[in-house]
């Protein structure tokens, strides 16, 4: 896609585990962010959805191997030295990250960390920083912001303290925002509000927003596109819209079922049967296969990514072509 | 309670109220001690090492209210510039120690890996050896004196105080805010000067405010051997030796600067276990 903030291609993380073998926790993800726009990536615990996450940051644990390319801006990242790195990240690149309660430093006010965000990557004096920190700060809805400033986080409730890491991560106006499972620490309708502010601040901005989640709620209620991600390869990919309405890949279509629904009156919730694979050995065809419902001869080897002509497009043999036979 | 404990400690004025009683009670007689100590020469009715044959081991009375010693010299003066010398050797082994266990244990507990090997190895080989056999040693080589004696005494610290800001900073480094830190684009030194040694520093304070009751004890015990402070000058653990010989005739010689050693450990006690409850109510310092 054309205008793309955030354009990864092809790219594969490999990290080292006790006994000398190696995760391939992302293996062969394409995926694209436009500007202005809300990707969501779903996917289960453990199937690499994270690992991506900290390999646009720039951010993988050490001893990591990582190929492809993750373009920002149509410069590649990959090329970087640690220090060009370091600069980029928190002014083009930004991380809003799970747990609000310990992502700010309890030794500071709130203020100051949105401040030294900033006075970070701009040349700005302490004044300026500070007040443009609290215009942040009242940007993202903290009530009294000049105020709150000298606050230290612990006296903020959880999700105001989420609203203060938004500030500081959106400080520099990034290009994209990684955010990494952003309200499951927060209860539902604090997660309502953080979602809408998100989606209200990026697409005001321009920035793209990678929204790592398990929640299909969550990307129902912000996302433009959304990715699925099993076993460290996205298998579908499409606008919210059509993903949520026609579901092309055997896993999608599962997780779909298995969220819990107002109509579903009684009866069990459906479940995916088995297990993830084992990602030190991932098997050698499809990685669903395993688990299901459609399997037969061809998913023994990796099925293609198929484009649909809506857009999207599904890693499935089933849709190899659309005229063929099941379903 | 940890999250809140250094905001306190920010807010300068909040800090001391907010510490426990015995922290403060501590706290206010270290104050009043280094006073003393500072201002031993005003303080002191007599010139500690003037000696006074007519006073040989004289009773306690107005003139000389701790009485005077086996060479006639005043035991109050001389228990005041103790304070003085033993205070001085005490607040330097432990501030030498600290001030160099908080870059190695931070370092070893941020990075980890190689970093913390050559850093803590070493460290734990300091350890294994007894603490005096360690002083006794170094003394053996260097020849005494007071400025060795704080020495030993850092260095029989440095490896203790350098585990516990290895552990404390280990912790934090596992915290969100120094991986979002790294996330807003934090250089490690900015990390670490800002994140990690604010939040782990308390651990080390409660740690070297009880090893500083400790040190008074060690500086004691070499001045008592003979391997610290040497004579004429006061300490207080000399003192005590030139008062055992005296003990039955003259024991005011031996309770004063006895009674001085435990006021100062009471107080750092004190201060340590008020601050171990206020700084580190998770319990990194054993």
């Amino acid at each position: 896609m054309t205008g793309a903030v955030l354009q990864i291609e092809d790219l594969r993380v490999r990290i080292p585990v006790p006994g000398g073998r190696w995760v391939g926790a992302v293996d062969g993800v394409t995926l694209a962010v436009g500007s202005g726009e809300i990707v969501g990536l779903v996917g289960e615990s453990g199937c690499g959805k994270s690992t991506l996450g900290g390999a646009v940051m720039g951010l993988l644990p050490g001893g990591s191997e990582v190929s492809g390319r993750v373009l920002l801006d149509e410069e590649d990242l990959r090329g970087l030295t640690d220090e060009q790195y370091r600069r980029i990240r928190g002014d083009d690149i930004a991380l809003v990250s799970q747990d609000p309660a310990s992502s700010l430093d309890p030794t500071f006010s709130v203020g100051a960390q949105v401040a030294e965000a900033i006075r970070n990557h701009r040349d700005v004096s302490r004044r300026a920083a500070r007040e443009r920190a609290v215009e942040l700060l009242g940007i993202v809805g903290i009530p009294d912001p000049r105020a709150r400033y000298a606050d230290p986080p612990h006296r903020f409730s959880g999700g105001m303290k989420q609203r203060v890491v938004i500030a500081a991560a959106l400080a520099n106006d990034p290009a994209v925002l990684i955010a990494d499972e952003p309200t499951t620490a927060l209860d539902v309708t604090i997660q309502a509000q953080i979602l809408h502010l998100l989606r209200d601040l990026t697409v005001r901005s321009g920035t793209g927003v990678l929204l790592i989640t398990h929640d299909l709620g969550v990307v129902a209620q912000v996302c433009d596109r959304v990715a699925v991600m099993y076993a460290g390869q996205v298998v579908e990919q499409g606008t919210v819209r059509d993903l949520f309405a026609r579901p092309l890949h055997p896993y999608t279509r599962a997780l779909l079922d298995s969220q819990p629904a107002a109509h579903h009156r009684s009866g069990d919730l459906p479940v995916i049967p088995g297990r993830v694979p084992d990602l030190t050995e991932p098997p050698a065809g499809c990685r669903f296969a395993s688990r299901c419902a459609h399997v037969h001869d061809r998913c023994a080897t990796a099925p293609p990514v198929i484009g649909m002509p809506n857009g999207g497009q599904v890693a499935c043999w089933l849709h190899q072509a659309v005229t063929e036979e099941v379903r | 309670m940890t999250m809140t404990m250094a905001s306190g400690a920010r807010r300068s004025r909040s800090a001391v109220a907010a510490l426990p009683r015995s922290a403060r009670i501590g706290a206010l007689i270290l104050v009043v001690l280094v006073v003393v100590a500072v201002l031993a020469p005003l303080l002191a009715p007599h010139d500690p090492n003037a000696i006074d044959s007519s006073r040989v081991l004289g009773a306690p009375d107005l003139g000389h209210p701790f009485g005077s010693d086996a060479l006639g010299r005043d035991v109050l003066s001389r228990t005041i510039y103790a304070f003085r010398t033993s205070l001085a050797i005490v607040f330097g082994a432990v501030a030498v120690a600290s001030l160099i266990a908080l870059p190695l244990g931070t370092l070893a507990g941020y990075f980890g890996g190689w970093v913390d090997q050559v850093i803590s190895r070493p460290l734990d080989m300091l350890l294994v050896l007894p603490a005096l056999l360690l002083a006794i040693s170094l003394i053996a080589i260097v020849g005494p004196g007071s400025l060795v004696a704080a020495l030993a005494i850092a260095l029989i610290y440095l490896p203790i105080l350098a585990r516990v800001q290895r552990a404390s900073s280990l912790v934090v480094s596992q915290s969100g805010f120094v991986e979002g830190g790294r996330a807003r684009g934090w250089s490690s030194a900015a990390v670490l000067r800002r994140h990690v040694i604010p939040n782990a520093l308390g651990p080390l304070l409660v740690q070297a405010a009880i090893l500083a009751g400790f040190a008074v004890q060690i500086e004691a015990a070499l001045s008592f051997l003979g391997l610290g402070t040497q004579p004429p000058t006061a300490s207080l653990g000399l003192m005590l030796s030139e008062g055992r010989d005296v003990l039955t005739q003259a024991p005011w010689v031996e309770i004063f600067p006895g009674l001085a050693i435990a006021v100062i450990v009471l107080a750092f006690n004190l201060l340590g276990d008020g601050l171990r409850r206020h700084l580190d109510p998770q319990g990194v310092v054993s």
